[in-house]
């Protein structure tokens, strides 16, 4: 049984992507590896901090909310929101076990999708995640223009995986 | 100005879409967060120490209950009796009002928006969603490949609640039998109107436990309710009911 790292915490511009799958446990850089990933090259380093929640605003950098729950949010892009850079999405629990993305922006497009842990469990965890995150992540990549507010549905893990993904796209501003 | 924010709450999460922003509408997006954890402090059946579970475990009565899970309670059984006995607050045999209070605390949140002003706002409870204003768009997930959607629903004041077995296999059960729903893979109900997604998503779990011929024709039924049910077989063609057309997209 293998699980990447509940989450990250503190960040500093510029960390390099570690590439090799970390065993249980480890947790030795502020940057975690991807499971899964999809997209294009890792050019882009760097890591987001990992946050619980986020309330940002979509036209500017500032905050115009907080949320009741503390968060740390950081960034590696050094321009404003909407541009380049890292955002690790919120570690989701679902009922199996926790579901976190980060994306990788490139002039306000996410160009990178990793998936950094997804419940693995058991083997029939292994054998839907293969196939399930890998689309996920296709999907996410390919419906940036689907303008769509919401989604209803009642798939667990993909639903956390949705759901880390919103957490990152709202740390990038994104809408 | 879009104010967005992600919660996570009630081993889920419920994401808000504030397209209204304000000092006031944000104060109360605040306040609405705290009222999601107060009712899951209340009626989780996964807290030892909730309300529900010291009930569950003897530890309280429910002759003493409060009077907010009094009133979860009357409503449950309202839905009870208008599902013909598909929907319970005793799922399982024991207390567990889960099925109304995900879609309740929504309601709830909602309304804190609306009093502080806002008129345009979607609030997304683990995969069932209340909006207000509008016009929004939902997409309805397709169990078939995850990630994707499977439709997508549009209107003012539009109201989604999904029921289904998920990735994992049947978790809804027949409450009559306490075996695994199956007959079908998800049953999506769409209506529209202000504070109305309890209801919804209460009739959605009801009409996915009686499978999808006798679900479809209560659905039917119902005044202002439509439904989209996926079948388990991925060759079938979804059904819908006569009116759902009004909010595809």
């Amino acid at each position: 049984m293998r699980r990447a790292i509940v989450t990250t915490t503190a960040t500093a511009a510029g960390v390099v992507l570690l590439l090799s799958l970390k065993p249980h446990g480890s947790q030795s850089a502020a940057s975690q590896a991807p499971v899964i990933s999809s997209g294009g090259s890792s050019t882009s380093g760097g890591s987001g901090g990992s946050s619980t929640t986020s309330t940002n605003t979509d036209t500017n950098s500032s905050s115009s909310s907080n949320s009741s729950s503390s968060s740390q949010t950081s960034k590696t892009s050094k321009t404003s929101k909407t541009s380049s850079g890292s955002y690790t999405g919120t570690a989701v629990d679902t009922r199996y076990g926790p579901v976190q993305v980060r994306i990788d922006l490139s002039n306000g497009k996410i160009s990178k999708i990793d998936v950094l842990q997804y419940p693995n469990g058991m083997q029939r965890d292994v054998d839907i995640n293969s196939y399930a995150l890998p689309v996920l992540n296709q999907e996410a990549l390919a419906a940036q223009s689907a303008q769509i507010d919401a989604v209803s549905g009642a798939t667990y893990t993909s639903d956390g995986y949705t759901q880390s993904l919103q957490s990152a796209l709202d740390q990038a501003g994104l809408k | 100005m879009i104010t967005k924010h992600a919660e996570h709450v009630m081993g889920t999460v419920f994401s808000f879409v504030v397209r209204d922003p304000s000092p006031a509408v944000d104060e109360a997006l605040r306040e609405a967060v705290a009222r999601l954890h107060a009712i899951d402090a209340r009626f989780s059946p996964y807290r030892a120490d909730s309300e529900v579970s010291r009930i569950v475990h003897g530890e309280a009565s429910l002759t003493n209950a409060s009077a907010e899970l009094a009133e979860v309670l009357d409503r449950c059984a309202e839905i009870e009796k208008l599902t013909e006995g598909w929907f319970s607050a005793y799922p399982e045999g024991r207390l567990d009002p889960s099925g109304w209070v995900k879609g309740w605390a929504v309601e709830q949140a909602c309304a804190l928006l609306c009093e502080a002003g806002s008129t345009e706002h979607c609030v997304n409870g683990g995969g069932d969603v209340q909006s207000v204003g509008g016009p929004w768009r939902i997409g309805v997930a397709d169990p078939f490949r995850p990630g994707s959607l499977a439709a997508v629903l549009a209107g003012r004041d539009l109201v989604v609640a999904t029921s289904g077995t998920g990735e994992r296999g049947a978790h809804i059960l027949d409450p009559r039998t306490g075996e695994s729903a199956t007959g079908l893979l998800s049953l999506t109900l769409v209506t529209s109107g202000p504070a109305r997604l309890a209801r919804t998503d209460a009739c959605a779990t009801a009409a996915f436990a009686m499978g999808p011929e006798a679900g479809l024709a209560w659905v039917e039924r119902q005044p202002d309710l439509e439904a989209l049910a996926i079948l388990p077989d991925p060759a079938a063609p979804k059904r819908a009911t006569s009116e759902y057309l009004r909010f595809s997209v």
